[in-house]
């Protein structure tokens, strides 16, 4: 605190520089504001555009692009345009993540708030953290050193498949699933416990009955964030899913999601080709999915809100 | 007071850095006109783009064709095939390399671009060893691909299931692959991956597995190579237009080259590089083909 | 009785959920360093990548990624600072402040690769300068932005009110209390925060494949000119970071050893990770020592 210099010698100083750094100050943190949402307002306009391209431009239809199974660019007869085995693949490594993921997490948030708040958090809480660390390139490099010959070996099929990439996901979203349920469960009034406790119930009915109801909302949140990260995660999952076009129909078979797909391609087509042009309409789909779980988001808080 | 110094200032430096850096990297691109002159020593800078396989070879050819000529700079960039034949063709750099014929990818203006053809890769078939086959008849090798055959024992191989292992749609090796050894069939699906490496190393590992690779990856028994038709697939082989699956591996300039540009094309098709480094990296000298091919895959003899 | 066993069942269940988690912790440690120290070595660590030969090291890709995590926090902490600034401060509970908030959520759940492709549209493609270190960090800044703007607001807004109230109260301009009261109260937080987001930059790859691209030029490191094509301090250049380098390897590379080089390279990328976030925790507690022992 030694560097304030006395109120009176600022105070010395015309009034009108005392404005004018007023003005400025505000102008800089405003234009840091704005920069923020002009991001926001040129990534949705930019990639909108050029993901409805090839809409508008190469004349494929929408319906076909999103209904359609039949994934055939480099046709030169008849170039087949369907994504849809695609966003199953996305939708499918994303649920089976969370299947996984969210009780694990949820569960390690309980032992953390209430099994034991005193230790096991001092060991946990780090542990998480830790997790959150690792880059996503290097789940991605033990998913295809380890999991998937161990897959291959023991469970059966080709190694890479739809169960890879989900185990890959859940061990990725832990920790964004644990991080925010504990804050949940710890921000829950401790009136609830206690009133719970002496009215005679044990602790499991007192989380089963009780607190996982009251922080519901919040839980429901951690986990649509982790699966939002899992729906965009590109890189890690590429390596173990197998990259195969058709819809899986086992959870031993390979597979592949829009962010894979984008990524194995968008060096090898050339920029404004139609082929490119539909890997944009890929990311659009992502852009607008990552829009949907922000909405879903928002509407659980405000139902919190309403409790 | 000072906080808001500290970051009006890092804010300017950081301004000044993207300013000065873009006058910067304006004025060295300029040097490439300047560039190379028939006599005396070359000098100025270009720029290479385009397919990350074709990479190692031109970059390596970049090192040595620096060490002789200091005054000049290359850049080798990789980005894949697409990326390098749209940014030649914007003109943002001076060669594009691409392994398949500018005129086979949609949206690039191939009229403008000349083709220079550095170097020929042989691919063929590859199976896991313990199929047991090691050659096999083209129709019979577009009836595995297409899934019309599912069992290697139809083959008189092993009684094992056929695995598939494919290269992303917009990949050049799997084009030349389809268009040569499956006569443009549409492969069934399999697992799908960019890398040579992964595709060998999945075939390898997985019990009845088919997929494709370049020559230069028979280098150990881990996996083994299919003949076609009886024809082994050897540099020999393809240099007399036996075996039919090669392609050309190209680099592209906008319009004639010249200068600097010239110049490390010619010295891509020397025989310095053409019979050493070549060779080193599993590629077939362009030069010493006894056939050639047009962008519609028609053979002669030349 | 009934309900007793049930309880007992389930807080065995859970204790269970925790040894898993750290159990997967411990067990991708121990993956990474145990395979990957094999593999680090002076060596390794300073000698350039080879794209077809065994033997090569990490040295240009270690580089890049310190390298572009700096440019990338210039431009963050600036911007996110006067960013958190704006919401903890200026901001009134109103529509725009609405869209602001709605707008730093929409930034902070993209994916990454959307973040890569729209650096491709823009920093790429429109600009003109193709595969750079500048359009690589400034797809990482938007990556990054949300993070450093949330720290910031929760620290200043964690800034005793009274310490505000006072500099008000004798005659202090607003902006005035900021810059001498505010910011440097609420500096540790964000100095741990910004140092905490930066581990979650160096692992980034998905968002740099499109822009700062998936090869490094020649490097010459006597050259210290900044405008230099050569120089490793040119900003135009692309640069293949360590995250990119393992992706690349594993799913495009042609060399031989690429478990070795990928094993390595992971070790590397960890440990930075875990040093940033140690250094993270270390300054905040120096700092919240330091601040508790002069009061």
């Amino acid at each position: 605190m030694e560097k304030l210099l006395p109120a009176k010698d600022r105070l010395l100083k015309s009034k009108r520089s005392r404005l004018d750094g007023e003005f400025r100050g505000k102008l800089i943190v405003i234009l840091c504001a704005v920069i923020m949402i002009s991001a926001t307002i040129a990534i949705t306009i930019f990639l909108g555009t050029k993901g409805m391209q090839s809409f508008t431009k190469n004349g494929i239809s929408i319906i076909e692009f999103l209904t359609s199974t039949n994934w055939n660019p480099t046709d030169k007869a008849s170039p087949m345009y369907g994504v849809l085995p695609f966003i199953f693949g996305s939708f499918a490594v994303t649920f089976l993540a969370a299947l996984i993921a969210a009780p694990l997490g949820i569960g390690g948030a309980i032992f953390m708030t209430e099994i034991a708040p005193s230790w096991g958090r001092k060991i946990l809480q780090p542990i998480v953290e830790l997790l959150v660390g690792i880059p996503s390139v290097v789940y991605g490099f033990i998913g295809l050193t380890v999991l998937v010959p161990f897959i291959r070996e023991n469970v059966g099929g080709l190694g890479f498949s739809l169960l890879s990439g989900m185990i890959v996901l859940a061990v990725m979203i832990l920790p964004t699933i644990t991080t925010i349920a504990t804050d949940a469960m710890s921000s829950l009034p401790n009136h609830l416990r206690e009133g719970s406790y002496a009215l005679g119930a044990t602790r499991w009915q007192t989380i089963r009955k009780v607190l996982v109801p009251a922080a519901m909302p919040s839980l429901l949140t951690a986990i649509i964030l982790g699966m939002a990260r899992a729906f965009g995660e590109a890189l890690a999952v590429q390596m173990v899913i197998g990259n195969v076009r058709n819809l899986p129909s086992s959870i031993l078979d390979a597979s592949a999601t829009l962010t894979t797909i984008i990524t194995l391609n968008m060096g090898h087509t050339t920029y404004g080709s139609v082929e490119n042009n539909t890997l944009w309409s890929m990311g659009l789909i992502l852009l607008i999915m990552s829009f949907a779980f922000i909405l879903l988001i928002r509407y659980l808080s405000s139902r919190r809100k309403l409790r | 007071m000072k906080s808001f110094k500290k970051i009006s200032l890092m804010m300017l430096i950081a301004a000044f850095m993207i300013i000065a850096a873009a006058c910067g990297s304006d004025s060295s691109s300029d040097k490439d006109s300047g560039g190379g002159k028939d006599s005396g020593e070359l000098s100025g800078s270009i720029s290479v783009s385009g397919s990350s396989a074709m990479q190692p070879l031109i970059a390596a050819a970049a090192e040595e064709f620096m060490a002789e000529n200091p005054k000049v700079d290359i850049q080798v960039n990789a980005g894949g095939s697409g990326t390098g034949l749209s940014q030649v063709a914007e003109g943002s750099v001076q060669i594009g390399n691409s392994d398949v014929f500018a005129e086979e990818k949609e949206g690039i203006p191939a009229d403008k671009l000349v083709d220079h053809k550095v170097a020929v890769v042989g691919m063929t078939a590859a199976v896991n060893p313990k199929v047991g086959i090691d050659d096999i008849k083209k129709e019979d090798l577009i009836k595995v691909f297409t899934g019309k055959i599912t069992n290697w024992k139809e083959l008189g191989g092993k009684d094992q299931k056929i695995v598939l292992v494919n290269r992303p749609d917009s990949s050049g090796t799997r084009a030349v692959f389809n268009h040569f050894a499956l006569d443009g069939a549409t492969p069934a699906e399999g697992i799908t991956e960019d890398s040579s490496n992964t595709v060998k190393k999945i075939i390898n590992e997985t019990e009845g597995a088919i997929g494709y690779l370049a020559f230069s990856y028979f280098t150990d028994d881990s996996v083994t190579p299919l003949s076609i038709d009886g024809v082994k697939p050897t540099a020999e082989n393809v240099q007399s237009g036996k075996f039919p699956v090669w392609a050309y591996q190209h680099s592209y300039t906008k319009g004639e080259a010249e200068g600097l540009t010239k110049a490390f094309l010619d010295y891509l098709m020397s025989d310095d590089i053409q019979n050493t480094l070549l060779k080193e990296q599993g590629y077939l000298p362009v030069t010493k083909m006894k056939v050639e091919r047009d962008a519609e895959g028609n053979q002669k003899n030349i | 009785m009934n309900s007793k066993a049930a309880d007992r069942i389930a807080t065995g269940v859970f204790v269970a959920i925790a040894i898993t988690i750290v159990t997967i912790l411990a067990g991708l440690f121990f993956y990474i360093f145990v395979n990957g120290f094999k593999h680090i070595s002076l060596e390794f660590l300073t000698s350039p990548s080879s794209n077809v030969r065994a033997g090569g090291g990490i040295r240009d890709q270690l580089f890049n990624s310190f390298y572009i995590l700096f440019i990338t926090m210039l431009i963050t902490v600036p911007i996110g600072i006067g960013g958190g600034v704006y919401m903890a401060e200026y901001a009134k509970p109103g529509k725009v402040t609405d869209l602001i908030r709605t707008c730093i959520e929409v930034l902070s759940s993209l994916p990454s690769i959307v973040i890569g492709m729209f650096g491709l549209l823009i920093f790429v493609n429109t600009t003109g300068w193709g595969y750079t270190i500048l359009g690589g960090a400034l797809a990482l800044t938007i990556f990054n932005l949300p993070t450093m703007v949330r720290t910031t607001e929760d620290a200043i807004r964690a800034v005793p009110r009274d310490l505000k109230e006072a500099s008000l109260a004798l005659g202090v301009t607003h902006w005035h209390t900021i810059k001498t009261i505010i910011l440097p109260a609420a500096f540790p937080s964000v100095l741990t925060g910004a140092i905490l987001a930066a581990g979650r930059v160096f692992g980034e790859a998905a968002a740099l494949l499109f822009t700062a691209g998936l090869s490094t030029p020649r490097l010459d490191y006597t050259n210290w000119n900044p405008f230099s094509e050569q120089s490793p301090l040119n900003i135009f250049r692309p640069a293949e970071t360590l995250a990119v380098h393992i992706w690349s390897v594993n799913t495009q590379g042609l060399i031989p050893d690429v478990n070795e080089v990928a094993s390595g390279s992971s070790a590397v990328l960890v440990l930075s990770v875990l040093i940033f976030n140690l250094l993270a925790r270390w300054i905040g507690s120096l700092i919240h020592k330091r601040a508790t022992a002069t009061k």
